[in-house]
């Protein structure tokens, strides 16, 4: 099961579009995922996410556009014969078998001997820390751990592609955040080339190479998380992906002036004029001073870090972040000093 | 502890008067049926339900049809209802609808409406007796939809399904290995309310001139009460054996899910 003997697959998602109705899920869809990469699909509800996981799995059909794996288009093949391992939202385990039969299942419908699967069941179970619960039934199992096994039912079949439907939203938070860990050390383990579909950019953020912020069933933007959020390049990415001020700016083409300092623009910002500018919490900077042009309504201790939200005294609130030592002496009705740090924004029309 | 002593021995009580209620009946008609009406005992009338040839001939008869109906109910009823859910559940209220037509049909409309459906059937097909599995199937429906959809809901079919292609399994393996498994209750419960209904049918057959085992026992009450008061009890005992059995199946599965 190492990734040097089954490199992962490239997969290819090409013009996708599917209508139900008037609705457009999915608006001409394209993606191109590196062999053995981990993309995340983030986006909000509604958004197409997971119509494109589906059509990649075989689970829908597409009204027009082709999905290529590893080079052969795979659009009008059954989902039985496509070879991908799906992890669904929704607890899927076989009731009436046991954790080992679960796993073995796939092995079965590819006419494996008994022993072969019973063993290779057992391998992949024990990577997934089950190991001990073979004999137990789904319902002797808690949330984490079916889908834990149901991991390893998908990972079982060695297939070409993983497909994760945001297997982690059923469970707590706690456990929500191990079995992330988890999936992305497995992944990186067997080196398959893997969706995972989410709407929690915290969990996409956190384990994806890169992560594919979808709108409108279209894809806004995919770069890695880093990129993603630091440089967003449309404003419903800025948006939805972390904690954005709306602040006024006046931009040059190629810098703008945000309260007073001259910030670098970012691709995808407004030519010359006004605009407002999409400004990161951690990217202010309070400074206390009585002569300044806002002040503190709120404190909120974060542990690390601290979040401070001010209003400026035309009336517009804004919120920022800074580690916990920095801003001990920020409490309400302190008057503030606001300035931007010279990171790169994103300046949208007003 | 007064108040759980009170209950149980209502409890108690209403259970020996449903028992009184249920079972005297049945007495009656053991005692009728082994009364030799010279003095004492026999078992006559019972040997009769194997030794006459007529009425031997109606429990087999009767027996087949129900094991006909149960089969072809389920491999007409399954696979839609099954291929409904995964498929095209807009559809589900128009089946259920048919499904549950029977129930409002008087049977004597049914006879008189069946009439030229089976007269292609005599000449197509056969003359048989058992060619009332059709009409026994579309008897049962109601029933056995009842049953089998309430399993159903107790199963997230669609995801089960999905899961299991996925891991390449054919639409025959999906609703063989993975939806029939998960929903033996139901398809039990079908199966048995399915076989003491065809049991107990006396107005169809006797209607369009056919003799299964309750047109037979009819018969045998003008010449030989004994016999055909023996073979209603032991059609009964059979179908009251099969009910328990589903209960207790039932109640099984019920724990193991669980």
């Amino acid at each position: 099961m190492a990734a040097s003997e089954t490199p992962g697959t490239e997969v290819v998602l090409e013009g996708l579009t599917r209508h139900y109705g008037t609705v457009h899920a999915l608006d001409g869809l394209d993606l191109r995922i590196e062999p053995g990469e981990m993309v995340a699909l983030l986006g909000p509800s509604g958004c197409g996410k997971t119509t494109a996981l589906r059509i990649l799995a075989g689970l829908e059909t597409t009204d027009s556009g082709r999905v290529w794996v590893g080079g052969k288009d795979i659009t009008e093949v059954p989902a039985n014969k496509r070879d991908m391992g799906m992890v669904f939202q929704a607890y899927s385990l076989f009731p009436h078998m046991t954790v080992l039969d679960n796993v073995a299942f796939g092995l079965k419908m590819r006419g494996v001997g008994a022993h072969e699967r019973a063993n290779r069941a057992a391998e992949v179970l024990d990577l997934v820390g089950l190991g001990t619960q073979r004999a137990r039934y789904a319902h002797q199992l808690s949330g984490g751990q079916q889908q834990r096994v149901a991991l390893a039912r998908a990972l079982a079949i060695e297939p070409q592609v993983l497909l994760l439907d945001e297997p982690l939203s059923a469970l707590d938070a706690k456990v929500r955040a191990q079995l992330r860990e988890e999936i992305r050390r497995v992944q990186l383990e067997v080196g398959r080339t893997t969706v995972f579909v989410t709407h929690d950019q915290e969990e996409a953020l956190a384990i994806a190479d890169r992560v594919g912020v979808m709108s409108s069933g279209k894809l806004e933007q995919i770069a890695t998380p880093e990129e993603l959020y630091n440089a967003p390049r449309t404003q419903f990415v800025a948006e939805f992906v972390g904690l954005t001020n709306r602040i006024d700016a006046i931009s040059d083409g190629a810098t703008a002036q945000i309260l007073g300092n001259t910030v670098p623009l970012l691709e995808g910002s407004v030519g010359r004029g006004p605009g407002v500018a999409l400004v990161r919490p951690e990217a202010l900077v309070l400074t206390p001073d009585p002569a300044g042009n806002a002040t503190v309504v709120s404190h909120s201790f974060l542990g690390s870090l601290s979040r401070v939200v001010c209003v400026f005294d035309g009336g517009r609130p804004v919120t920022a972040q800074s580690p916990s030592a920095a801003s001990t002496g920020l409490v309400p009705g302190t008057r503030v000093a606001v300035t931007v740090a010279p990171a790169p924004v994103l300046v949208v029309p007003a | 502890m007064r108040p759980s002593t009170s209950w149980r021995a209502m409890r108690a009580g209403l259970l020996a008067l449903f028992a009184v209620f249920f079972l005297l009946p049945l007495y009656a008609m053991l005692d009728f049926g082994t009364r030799d009406f010279a003095g004492g005992r026999t078992g006559q009338s019972w040997a009769n339900l194997v030794q006459d040839p007529d009425l031997t001939a109606a429990i087999i008869t009767s027996l087949l049809l129900a094991l006909f109906t149960v089969l072809v109910m389920l491999l007409l009823l399954l696979p839609t209802m099954v291929w409904v859910r995964l498929r095209i559940p807009k559809a589900k209220r128009l089946i259920e609808f048919l499904c549950l037509l029977p129930l409002t049909i008087p049977a004597l409309v049914i006879v008189v409406g069946m009439r030229n459906v089976y007269t292609w059937v005599n000449y197509l097909i056969s003359d048989s007796v058992l060619t009332l599995t059709f009409v026994y199937v579309v008897l049962v429906l109601p029933y056995a939809y009842r049953s089998i959809d309430a399993a159903l809901s107790g199963l997230d079919v669609v995801t089960l399904a999905e899961a299991a292609r996925s891991l390449g399994a054919g639409w025959i393996t999906v609703i063989v290995r993975i939806v029939v498994p998960n929903i033996w209750s139901g398809i039990l419960s079908a199966a048995f309310i399915s076989v003491a209904l065809v049991l107990g049918e006396f107005t169809i057959a006797s209607l369009t001139n056919y003799e299964n085992l309750q047109v037979v026992i009819n018969f045998l009450g003008k010449s030989d009460a004994r016999t055909s008061v023996t073979a209603s009890l032991a059609a009964l005992i059979f179908a009251f054996t099969l009910l328990m059995g589903l209960s207790f199946v039932g109640r099984t599965r019920g724990r193991e899910g669980k």
